[in-house]
């Protein structure tokens, strides 16, 4: 009962990363109705951006807010020049957009920083917390952060003036449009948040798997397995859905006979496939209804 | 509009094509395929094997076409399919000594079926939910022949080699050349079947299915087993271009079949025009000698560049190579008059 727990335990705090990942996927799936290949390593840049900037000197909390501003304007930046023009184009040239942008800063980060394994800060310390080897500081600050930027999302969302418009344009762009609200820049802005918390969440991942350029590539494949069980639709699902994936890929590898670390991977995403199967929205997404 | 809240207007992933589009004219055709002869008399060896190479990844190309340009499904798993062909191949040839052209059509029959059954579940799904069940699939395929008990069969981490047939009559050819002209003749009966089978009351079920799935069942069309079908047809192409990849690279190995081999015939699919069948090997040469090309640009940075090309191409040609035919064809249309 006791490896029960700790493995439910340290697959909360690997999950706790998935999560982070699968949050902003369905933020950028929410304002653009696409999903972004090339996520995880806009994210890895900017975790390399705040590296540099510490290496400079700068304190951390300076280099994460700087960070996180950077990766709002590149964001939009890259909405704005790449993106904007393709939106006229079929969604699969867009998908293959997203794998060329993937591409070329996975190419860059390479080239600027090299592919050398490096250290990552953490501000909270690597102790163990409250007394558990399972869970450190880290983790525990880890999934305190997803929360909180969880629930500033959710206000963000429900309360503002401009979440109300995001929403808006993301669910209905001509009666969006009709009723004021410049879509164009509510994808851009959306762009903007989603580079924004993938920063976030690569910042906060770095000190645990280390960072290099391909850092987010396992991450990200669990990250769409978060976001897609837990339904694209919600930013909810995702966290759930991330903080499930990280559980019952833990459980699968203690207790499934020769299924190992290798096989991780393969187990979790085929009861991801039932899942859906059964709930094809995902757990907690909401079925689109089309008119037809 | 008194639901309105309820009703999401979802643009079409995949954009209708005529079936009349989906191909080229007779004589085009026949120049190409006549230059495609000719390819082996003044090329070296090794153009001849990268001539193969695009064959296979074209028909791997073309069987992703038939699924998502003819069927409107979406796959990022065809490396899973295209492994289990190069591996019945490979095991068939060297454990059970079949001859390497009866192997062709065992793995074509195999893939058909393994993908007609994944077709069964994947009904459920659709758009990026259909995606992700896909690449699981991908992702799975590699560790699965990894998996310790089947090592007798597939050889484990290390793959197994391949044995290269000799031209058979004792024709006066090398090896690479009578691959070259075998993967050819196997390529061309696949084109015309794939044609034929669009241009046929089943490709108009795909199709109708396509574009419009609830109008296709009030027609009398049978949604899920068209779908399933389309799956099958798709899968057991790709397992005949992996069979045929398999004795062209005479080595399979579970590392050589990863996701990555599904999203660079993603993107070939892309390149060429999604539904218009000739631009499969268009899509094909791109995935094969761009990333050849970028190399040479910049060792470092060769990802960057390539992805910079890739940026070019679907800015210049949203909806790929087919665009340029149908710009070249309307361009000749006016000449004539």
């Amino acid at each position: 009962m006791e490896l029960f727990i700790n493995q439910i335990v340290s697959g909360i705090s690997t999950g706790a990363i998935y999560a982070c990942i699968g949050l902003a996927i369905v933020m950028i799936y929410q304002a653009i109705d696409h999903l972004n290949f090339a996520q995880g390593e806009m994210a890895t840049f900017s975790t390399f951006i705040s590296w540099q900037l510490m290496q400079w000197g700068m304190p951390y909390w300076w280099a994460f807010v700087i960070t996180i501003a950077f990766s709002f304007v590149g964001g939009i930046a890259l909405e704005r020049v790449l993106f904007r023009p393709l939106a006229k184009a079929p969604i699969l040239t867009n998908v293959a957009g997203f794998i060329a942008l993937f591409s070329i800063i996975n190419s860059c980060s390479g080239l600027i920083w090299d592919f050398t394994i490096k250290q990552f800060p953490t501000p909270f310390g690597d102790a163990p917390f409250l007394g558990s080897q399972l869970i450190s500081t880290h983790q525990a600050g880890m999934i305190g952060v997803t929360v909180l930027m969880l629930i500033g999302l959710y206000l963000f969302f429900t309360y503002t003036r401009i979440g109300l418009a995001m929403r808006a344009a993301a669910a209905l762009p001509e009666s969006a449009r009709l009723v004021g609200i410049n879509t164009s820049w509510m994808i851009a802005l959306g762009w903007g948040m989603a580079a924004g918390i993938g920063s976030i969440a690569g910042i906060l991942i770095a000190p645990v798997v280390f960072l290099e350029p391909n850092m987010m590539l396992g991450v990200l494949v669990y990250g769409f397995a978060a976001a897609v069980l837990g339904g694209l639709t919600s930013p909810l699902g995702a966290v759930v859905g991330g903080f499930l994936v990280g559980i019952v890929e833990n459980l699968c590898g203690t207790y499934i006979p020769g299924a190992g670390n290798e096989l991780k991977l393969p187990i979790a995403l085929a009861l991801i496939v039932c899942v859906l199967i059964v709930k094809p929205a995902g757990l907690l997404g909401r079925p689109i209804i089309k008119r037809v | 509009m008194s639901a309105a809240e309820e009703v999401v207007t979802e643009g079409q992933a995949v954009e209708a094509v005529p079936k009349r589009a989906m191909t080229l004219g007779t004589g085009t055709s026949l120049a190409v395929l006549v230059l495609l002869l000719a390819v082996p008399l003044f090329a070296k060896n090794f153009v001849v094997f990268q001539m193969t190479m695009l064959l296979i990844y074209g028909v791997a190309v073309l069987a992703l076409n038939i699924l998502t340009g003819g069927s409107g499904q979406f796959s990022l798993g065809q490396s899973a399919f295209y492994a289990i062909g190069a591996y019945c191949a490979a095991i068939l040839i060297e454990q059970y000594n079949v001859n390497y052209a009866l192997t062709i059509p065992i793995a074509g029959v195999l893939c058909f079926a393994v993908g007609f059954l994944f077709g069964q579940p994947a009904l459920r799904l659709s758009g990026i939910y259909l995606a992700l069940a896909t690449f699981a699939l991908a992702v799975a395929m590699p560790q699965l022949l990894k998996l310790n008990f089947l090592e007798p069969w597939t050889g484990g981490v290390q793959g197994q080699v391949v044995d290269k047939p000799d031209a058979p009559f004792g024709l006066p050819i090398g090896q690479d050349t009578w691959l070259y002209y075998f993967t050819l003749v196997i390529t061309v009966a696949i084109y015309i079947l794939s044609v034929n089978l669009l241009r046929s009351r089943s490709g108009r079920a795909m199709m109708s299915i396509r574009d419009n799935e609830i109008a296709a069942s009030a027609m009398g069309v049978n949604v899920a087993l068209y779908k399933t079908l389309a799956f099958g047809v798709s899968a057991g192409i790709t397992g005949v271009a992996g069979a045929l990849g398999a004795i062209a690279v005479q080595f399979v190995a579970p590392d050589s079949y990863t996701y990555a081999l599904a999203i660079q015939l993603f993107l070939g699919m892309v390149v060429g025009g999604v539904g218009w069948l000739p631009g499969s090997f268009i899509g094909a040469a791109f995935i094969i000698f761009v990333p050849n090309i970028a190399e040479s640009v910049s060792k470092g940075l060769s990802g960057a560049v390539f992805g910079v090309l890739l940026f070019l191409v679907i800015f210049l040609v949203p909806h790929g190579a087919r665009q340029i035919a149908i710009a070249s064809q309307q361009l000749a249309a006016r000449f004539k008059r």
